[in-house]
Order: structure tokens, then C-alpha cells, then sequence
């Protein structure tokens, strides 16, 4: 059990327990540690139960484990349910005034009793944060009973706390008053213990995905952010505007390279994001389903009259408000289809914190070339925890700001119609309006229009317009991010997208151990790519893993594949509004195959 | 001695003729208010001396949202989705500052579907002029109320409007705009000074203009019909534009006229014709329009002026450039910084 384990810290939302949690976090990246935490939060300011877990793995996996090792129960209301989840050999740290009999008392784990109240009262003057200080008590407790190092303790402490010095010294006295607390008081009975790994989580940082993505924005040349705050896309947009107030003034006019705009709904927030696309700027939104949901009129008509912007949709629990703090893939076929009419989006789907930093460059390069709205569907749990992740890396590519015609260009052309396909790529040309020549003006109308964008009811154009957009469509299977394979040539695949990818790799690290091996391709975006016909084609059963009841790409999947294809794949679907973990995998795969085994046995005899 | 050739054709002050105001030929029924209001456009549009390039024709849905089309041809325009105009045009504007926008709406698009982003367009005091064609009905659908239509109006058909109207102008006073006028659409003396001065204005130009609808809502009992409207408009002051340097040309009579001078130096005289009005007060402002309410008058005029007021591209420091001319090396954060920066998280 050295370094192979999950600690949960079980508190009172609005305690202070982050600061506390974070140090710990960082302290064991320091030791080169792999972690994964996950912030289990309740859509509330104060008062409600909240959990962190940090999972410590060797082999790095940064998926959520559903075994929690190590409990610090500081919440008296969930304190039954919060032993319940602990496994067997497990510990528990408690505050002292918690009765241990009946349904609290295990004989299969073991008890830390701390008595972090009076400590804290003891130690702390009246006046100091002592309800948050106990926080920082249980770090210490943790440092003694699992054996981290207290120097990467401080360490990350120091570091946590380097925009408040005053707070260092307060915070570390607690950290010492915990580690000395159960030094003294508590013999370790447990087998527990976490050592150094050095060099494991070297050129490795922790960050959110949000921030991520907000870099890729500033990066990929973002001007325009409109924005509704939604959990959990609330700190995407505000990152960016840290980083445009950081990056994006000019020093000696004090002119922002950027506007930000709080709108008043997400209807007006893709509103301007669109109005602003038209005008070529690079625009953006971030948002959550209830947002996408407002937003699908916009959605289109920006895909209908062809105009530049990008969504992020960093999804959440639903349907209808849901649960607001926890994390699904449930948009993925409502964001493909956004809208009435025949609609088609170009969605990315990042699965890691540097995918969100990519694919948000990525996005307004496509929404640029393709003309059109493109979707970045993110989810809580990549947007708004902590994964490690390698730097971020300087991006070597211009803007491609597509097919638009200067006022040179116009002066080289005799005409040009805003919706001919000229390049045959269903592709048309666009001016940005200020452009100073005559013929650069025209009309956008989400009504029915021909070629040169003027208003038309005509059967005839209506049909060639839809064709050149499904054209257009078409033409960008080749330019999204492509599919990530691995193949060693089983039978058996897995086929899944965005976070899930985490729950993956420990899956097949678990079956392989069990003798099953199972190849591994993972969607990056819509438009699907031929690749994924193709590997299915290659494989007898595939298992579609995906975070939502309905099996939305499944779905997908089924409409767009041959019969033959189709009949190839089996969809797995983890719904809680927790992260999937690897056994929300393996539980129902092995299941599965076992039962095609037998299928296979029964035919053979 | 040298004369200079005079031009046959006249021009502007941006050397084009009035032809290049003109759009697509009206496909809205004849009489109809907002044709009227297209051709005062478009005079008023070349007499500014508009560049069509800069020009954004901003619309939603509706009878009055597809006139976009009925003026300045090579400009360009932007026929959204029904109530949205505010927010495509708030976008457009931040992406390039240099954009003259001109918002067209309507009742139905301004005062029911999209009376949120309008109100919002307001509080941000987004640089553009915003007409509203309004005829207190919905053209397009034959004929519904309208929330601008007043309590006791009769539709067509005898319906009577048992509701409120909302007075889009006591509103847009009331939720700090910086420009609120009102007029009619017969009345073009009025309405192309006061459209010129919308344009001069720097801030959120608001102008309600009563456009009758004569398809289904010219008849007796309506009071949005051209009998009703020329009966009961009260015009507040007499109303004359001059450009920027232009000579002021009318001998005023002292203490007969306001003078008000805008953004870009343009000055709107406003000729006393009976109660002394200041544009300036807004509690003023807001007592005519409810007296006048009560009374069953239409007032017209510039209600209400303020020309101090910072725009929403002026509050959020926006550059001069459209922001489609920034590059890579003006967006990115530097390699340096980028290093600096990555380290910070290690």
C-alpha cells in the first residue's frame, strides 16, 4: 500500500478545508508523487457536506478510485455515511467529540481520534482564523500518521500562501500542532505509508482544465468574451480576463486587446459572441448545459448564415438544473445538432488539461476556416480539478484565419458572392465589415439566400445551400482533431472520448492484468473521422464508454455507422455525477464479454 | 480666370452620390410607416455623409427588420434572430469600434421578445443609433397587439387591448439612456434632424417612431393609424441638424431655441413652439411622457440629451483598430512570459 492510496478529507463547505487540501496536494507532487485530486463539492456558499479526495497512484492513473483509504471526518452529519465509505484496513482521523459505537464502531479499520477544536482553541488566540486553522491541523496529523515529509509540507505551504506572508507562519504552527498532536498521542497501528518517489512527477505542474482552456484563449488570439456565470464555466472566463488584464493591456495607452463582456443571459452572450465573430474578431463564450440550451437559436443561425465563434461548454449534471457541481458528459448529442432545422456543429472533446489548452486554439482556427460555431465540451470534472499535466507548450502556428477577402482581393476580382463554393470544399469567402471597398458590403440573414446572399424562397437554392453546408461539413472530417488509437490487435475495444479516457487507462491496465486485453481509440471530435469506422470495422466488439444514461455518442455512432458496424457496438454508461472510476469499466465489460462467450460457446455446441 | 468645373451630379461629403443610399426596391405593403422612415434613412444617411464600407445595418425579425435591406446597398448588414439585434450589435461594436451601427427593430422585436437586451443595450450605452419602426402590432403574423399598443386600442378585428403599453421611451429615460427621441414616420422634417443627431451622438441613440401599420392597424379605434397620429402629435420643439463646421444659417430669434451641441461637434437647434422644454431633464422628460399618456397626446421631439456620457467601448479602454488587425505578437502572451509563467505552476 506505499503511495497507492486515496485520502478524503470530509468537511463543512465554506470551512476553509481548500488552502488545507491543496498544500497537501502539492506536497505530495513535491515528494514526486502522482496525484489525482477530485473536489466532490455541493452547489452552495456555506454549510453543506463537501469531500476532497487526493488519490496517490505509482503508475500515475488520474482517474477517481471509489476506495477511500484514509477518511478525515471533520463533518458530524455525514460522519455515519462518511466511515461507511472507508475499505476495510482502512483509517480514520477524527475529531474527538465523534461517538464511536453501533454503526460508527468497525473492528475493520483503524481510529485516529484528534481533538482539533480544543487544539485549535488552545493553541490559536482568540481572533485567528481557528475554524480554518483546524484544517491546516489534519495536514499535519496526515504528515505524522503517513509518514510525508514535513519539509515538502512547509514547502507547499509557503507556496500556497506567497500572495499572503502573514498567514505562513499561523498555518505552519498548525501543521506542526497536528504532526506533534499525533506523534504524542497516536501509536500508528495502520500499514499505510507514503515514501518519496523521486523524479516521478518530474516536468509534471497541476492544473485545472479551465485555465487551460482560458491560456488556449489567449493563445489562439480570443478578443471577444461574452460570457453568463454558470458553474462550472465560471472560472473559465475569469481566468481569461486574469490573464487579459495580465498580458493584454497596453502599457503606454492602457487600451485593452481584449473585451469582456458579463451579459445579461447566455441568449446575449452567444449574441454578441456572433455579432463580434461577424466583425472578425475572435469570440467566445464559456458556458454549461443550461446555458447551450439558451444558446441553441444562436447556434443556428451563426451555422446557417456561416459565422465564426466558439463555445466551451464545460458540461454538467443535467437535465435542467441537475446538479449544478457535478460533472457528465450529458451534452455531446444535443451540442452536435444545436438548434431546429437540419444542424450540424463541429464539437471538440478534450480529454486532458493540455487537449484544453490545444483545443481552444484549435477551435478558433476551425470556427475561423469552416465559418461556423465550434463546441468545446469540456466537463466539471476536467474543467474545474487539478490534474497533472506536462507545461503547456508555445504554440508554433500563425492564426489561420480562413477564406477572407481583403479589399485587395476585392480589387483583383471583378465579383464575388458571399456563398459561392469556389474552392469546391463548400468553403465560401467572407469580408469582415469595415473593409474599405465597395463591393465588400453584403447581406447576412439567417432567412433562406443564394449565392450572393440575397433573400431567396427558392426550392432549387435552398437545396444547394443545405448540400454546401453538409459540403462544408464534410470537408471538415479532415481537419478536426483526429482519433488517438492504440491497437495491439484483440478483438475487444474500447471506444470512448473526453475524461472518460482517464477511468480507460486504468480499465485496460485491470483487464490486461486479467488476461484481457482490449485495443483503445478515443474520439477527439465531431465530425466522427473514417479512422473510426475503420477500427471498428477491425474489431468484433466494441464497448462505447461514455458519462450519460442515454449513451449519447453511441448514438452517434449507431446513426452514422453501416448495419454491420453498428451491430459491433455495446455501450457502457456511468451516471452518478461522480467522475468514472476504472471498475465503472471492467464491472460491466468483463460482464459483457462473458456473456458473448457464452453466446459463443452455446452456437459452438 | 480658372473656374472649377461643377459636377453635374451632386455629392456628399464623402464624394458619393444619393443613389449609393438606396437599396433593394420595398417589399412591404404600400403606405406603410417604415418605408416612409426608409426613405427619411436615406436622406438623412447622405446628408451625414455616411462611408457605406463603415456602415453596419443591424436588424432583427420582424416587418421593420427586413428595411435593412431598402437602404445603402454595399454597406453591410446583419439580419438576425428575432429580439437579438441588441447583443449582435453590442459584438460587432467591440470588434470594431470604427462601425457605425444603425439598429433596426420593432415593436414586437424591441418591446415583447426582446425587451431584455434592450434594456441592456441602454444600460451599456453601446455607440449606435436604434430606430424602432414601431406600429403597435405584429404586420407579419396579421395583426396581433403589440406591448407597445395602447390600453383600450382596437384591433381590427375588435379586439380591445386590455393591457399597458410600455412606453419604450419612459423606459430607455428611465434606465439611463443617453439619447431618447420620438417621432413620427409622416413626419420627415422632424425625423431626418433627428436621425442626423442620433448619428452625431456618441451612446446608445434611442428613437421610437410611430410608423402606422395601414395593412391592420389604420383603422378607426387604433391609436397607431395615420388619423390618430396626425390628431394627437404634439411636437415639442421645432427641429433643425447642423453638421460639424456647418454653418448655422437661421437667424433664431434670442430666447426662442436650445442649442445643443454633440459628440462630434454637430449642434440640433431646437425651436420653442409652445411650453419651454429642456432635452437636459430627465425628470422633465419623464412627466411629459406621462402626462402626455394621460392625456392621450403623442409627444415627439428630442425627449431627452446627455452628450457627457462614456460609451461602453470608451469604458472598456477598446482600441481605435478593429481587432481583426491584431496578430499573433499583439495577442499572445511573449515566449518570456510564456516560460515565466509555465514555471510559476511547477
Amino acid at each position: 500500500m506505499l503511495n497507492d492510496l486515496t485520502i478524503r478529507a470530509a468537511t463543512v463547505n465554506g470551512s476553509g478545508s481548500q488552502s488545507s487540501n491543496l498544500v497537501l496536494t502539492h506536497a505530495l507532487v513535491r515528494l514526486g508523487i502522482p496525484v489525482a485530486p477530485k473536489n466532490i463539492f455541493p452547489s452552495n456558499i456555506e454549510g453543506l457536506p463537501t469531500w476532497f479526495d487526493v488519490r496517490l497512484s505509482p503508475r500515475g492513473y488520474q482517474c477517481r478510485s471509489r476506495d477511500v483509504d484514509v477518511l478525515v471526518a471533520l463533518n458530524l452529519v455525514t460522519w455515519e455515511s462518511d466511515i461507511a465509505s472507508v475499505k476495510p484496513g482502512g483509517v480514520i482521523v477524527h475529531d474527538a467529540s465523534y461517538t464511536v459505537h453501533g454503526a460508527t464502531a468497525r473492528d475493520d479499520v483503524t481510529y485516529y481520534p484528534v481533538p482539533f477544536t480544543e487544539l485549535s482553541k488552545e493553541h490559536f488566540p482568540q481572533g485567528s482564523p481557528r475554524k480554518y486553522l483546524i484544517n491546516m491541523i489534519y495536514v499535519g496529523v496526515l504528515a505524522q500518521i503517513l509518514a510525508i515529509d514535513l519539509a515538502a509540507v512547509e514547502g507547499a505551504l509557503r507556496d500556497q500562501f506567497k500572495r499572503k506572508p502573514a498567514a505562513v507562519e499561523l498555518n505552519l504552527s498548525a501543521v506542526h500542532l497536528g504532526y506533534e498532536y499525533a506523534r504524542d498521542h497516536l501509536p500508528k497501528v495502520d500499514s499505510y505509508r507514503v515514501e518519496p518517489m523521486p523524479g516521478g512527477t518530474d516536468g509534471l505542474m497541476l492544473m485545472d482544465g479551465n485555465r487551460g482552456a482560458a491560456l488556449g484563449c489567449v493563445m489562439g488570439g480570443c478578443t471577444v468574451a461574452a460570457w453568463y456565470p454558470i458553474t462550472p464555466s465560471t472560472s473559465l472566463c475569469e481566468t481569461f480576463i486574469e490573464y487579459c488584464d495580465r498580458f493584454r493591456v497596453d502599457p503606454a495607452t492602457k487600451e485593452r486587446r481584449a473585451a469582456i463582456i458579463q451579459a445579461e443571459d447566455e441568449l446575449a452572450a452567444i449574441g454578441m459572441v456572433i455579432g463580434a465573430g461577424w466583425a472578425g474578431a475572435r469570440a467566445m463564450t464559456s458556458t454549461s448545459g443550461p446555458g447551450i440550451s439558451l444558446m441553441a437559436e444562436t447556434a443556428g443561425f451563426a451555422y446557417y448564415a456561416e459565422i465564426p465563434g466558439v463555445v466551451f461548454d464545460v458540461q454538467r449534471a443535467g437535465p435542467s438544473t441537475g446538479l449544478p457541481t457535478r460533472t457528465m458528459q450529458g451534452d455531446v448529442s444535443f451540442a452536435a445538432q444545436l438548434s431546429h432545422g437540419d444542424t450540424k456543429h463541429i464539437v471538440l472533446l478534450p480529454a486532458t488539461v493540455e487537449e484544453s489548452y490545444e483545443f481552444a486554439m484549435s477551435a478558433f482556427d476551425l470556427a475561423d476556416r469552416f465559418q461556423t460555431p465550434v463546441f468545446v465540451l469540456s466537463d466539471l470534472d476536467l474543467g474545474m480539478n487539478l490534474w497533472l499535466t506536462t507545461p503547456l507548450a508555445y504554440p508554433e502556428h500563425p492564426f489561420d484565419r480562413g477564406k477572407v477577402l481583403s479589399a485587395e482581393d476585392l480589387g483583383r476580382l471583378s465579383t464575388w458572392g458571399r456563398y459561392r463554393d469556389v474552392d469546391g470544399d463548400g468553403i465560401p469567402y467572407r469580408t469582415i465589415p469595415g473593409t474599405p471597398h465597395p463591393n465588400a458590403g453584403y447581406f447576412t440573414r439567417g432567412s433562406g439566400h443564394d449565392e450572393e446572399s440575397r433573400y431567396s424562397e427558392s426550392p432549387e437554392v435552398y437545396q444547394r445551400n443545405l448540400d454546401r453546408l453538409l459540403r462544408k461539413y464534410e470537408t471538415a472530417r479532415g481537419a478536426v482533431p483526429q482519433p488517438l488509437v492504440e491497437e495491439t490487435g484483440p478483438d475487444v475495444a474500447i471506444l470512448a472520448y473526453g475524461t472518460t479516457h482517464h477511468a480507460v487507462v486504468e480499465a485496460r491496465d485491470i483487464l490486461r492484468q486479467d488476461g484481457l486485453a482490449v485495443d483503445y481509440l478515443r474520439v477527439r471530435a465531431l465530425p466522427f473521422t473514417p479512422e473510426i469506422a475503420a477500427f471498428i470495422a477491425r474489431h468484433q466488439r466494441v464497448y462505447v464508454v461514455e458519462q450519460n444514461r442515454d449513451g449519447q455518442l453511441f448514438g452517434l455512432l449507431r446513426a452514422e455507422l453501416p448495419a454491420n458496424l453498428v451491430e459491433r457496438l455495446h455501450s457502457i454508461r456511468h451516471y452518478t455525477g461522480e467522475p468514472i472510476d476504472a471498475s465503472a469499466v471492467t464491472v460491466p465489460l468483463l460482464h459483457a464479454e462473458r456473456t458473448a462467450d457464452q453466446a459463443v460457446a452455446a452456437a459452438v455446441s | 480666370m480658372d473656374t472649377i468645373p461643377k459636377s453635374s451630379v451632386n455629392v456628399n461629403a464623402s464624394g458619393l452620390t444619393r443613389d449609393v443610399y438606396k437599396g433593394s426596391p420595398s417589399t412591404l405593403c404600400a403606405g406603410c410607416g417604415h418605408n416612409s422612415i426608409t426613405n427619411h434613412l436615406i436622406k438623412a444617411l447622405y446628408e451625414y455623409g455616411i462611408e457605406p464600407h463603415l456602415l453596419a445595418k443591424m436588424s432583427g425579425i420582424g416587418c421593420s427588420s427586413k428595411t435593412p435591406a431598402y437602404f445603402v446597398e454595399r454597406a453591410h448588414g446583419y439580419n438576425g434572430l428575432h429580439g437579438r439585434m441588441p447583443s449582435a450589435a453590442t459584438g460587432a461594436k467591440l470588434a470594431n469600434r470604427e462601425l457605425f451601427l444603425l439598429g433596426i427593430s420593432g415593436d414586437g422585436d424591441t418591446a415583447s421578445i426582446g425587451l431584455g437586451q434592450y434594456c441592456h443595450l441602454i444600460r451599456r450605452n453601446l455607440d449606435c443609433t436604434y430606430i424602432v419602426e414601431d406600429n403597435g402590432c405584429y404586420g407579419l403574423t396579421k395583426g396581433q397587439f403589440s406591448a407597445t399598443a395602447d390600453l383600450g386600442s382596437v384591433l381590427k378585428r375588435g379586439q380591445v387591448n386590455e393591457f399597458e403599453m410600455i412606453d419604450l421611451c419612459g423606459l430607455a429615460i428611465e434606465l439611463g439612456a443617453t439619447f431618447v427621441a420620438r417621432s413620427f414616420s409622416g413626419d420627415g422634417k422632424q425625423l431626418v434632424p433627428l436621425l442626423q443627431a442620433a448619428f452625431s451622438h456618441r451612446g446608445a441613440a434611442i428613437l421610437d417612431v410611430i410608423s402606422p401599420c395601414v395593412t391592420f392597424n389604420d383603422h378607426e379605434g387604433s391609436t397607431k393609424s395615420y388619423a390618430y397620429v396626425k390628431d394627437h402629435e404634439v411636437p415639442l420643439h421645432g427641429t433643425d441638424y447642423f453638421a460639424p463646421r456647418a454653418e448655422i444659417v437661421v437667424d433664431y430669434e434670442p430666447g426662442t431655441v436650445r442649442e445643443i451641441t454633440l459628440e462630434d461637434g454637430a449642434h440640433i437647434m431646437l425651436r420653442k413652439l409652445h411650453d419651454d422644454y429642456d432635452p437636459t431633464d430627465r425628470i422633465q422628460a419623464l412627466r411629459t411622457l406621462h402626462d402626455a399618456r394621460t392625456q392621450g397626446e403623442l409627444v415627439t421631439g428630442l425627449l431627452y440629451v446627455d452628450t457627457g456620457a462614456s460609451d461602453l467601448c470608451e469604458r472598456e479602454r477598446m482600441p481605435r483598430a478593429p481587432l481583426a488587425a491584431f496578430g499573433e505578437d499583439d495577442l499572445r502572451i511573449s515566449r518570456d512570459d510564456w516560460s515565466t509563467l509555465m514555471a510559476s505552476f511547477g
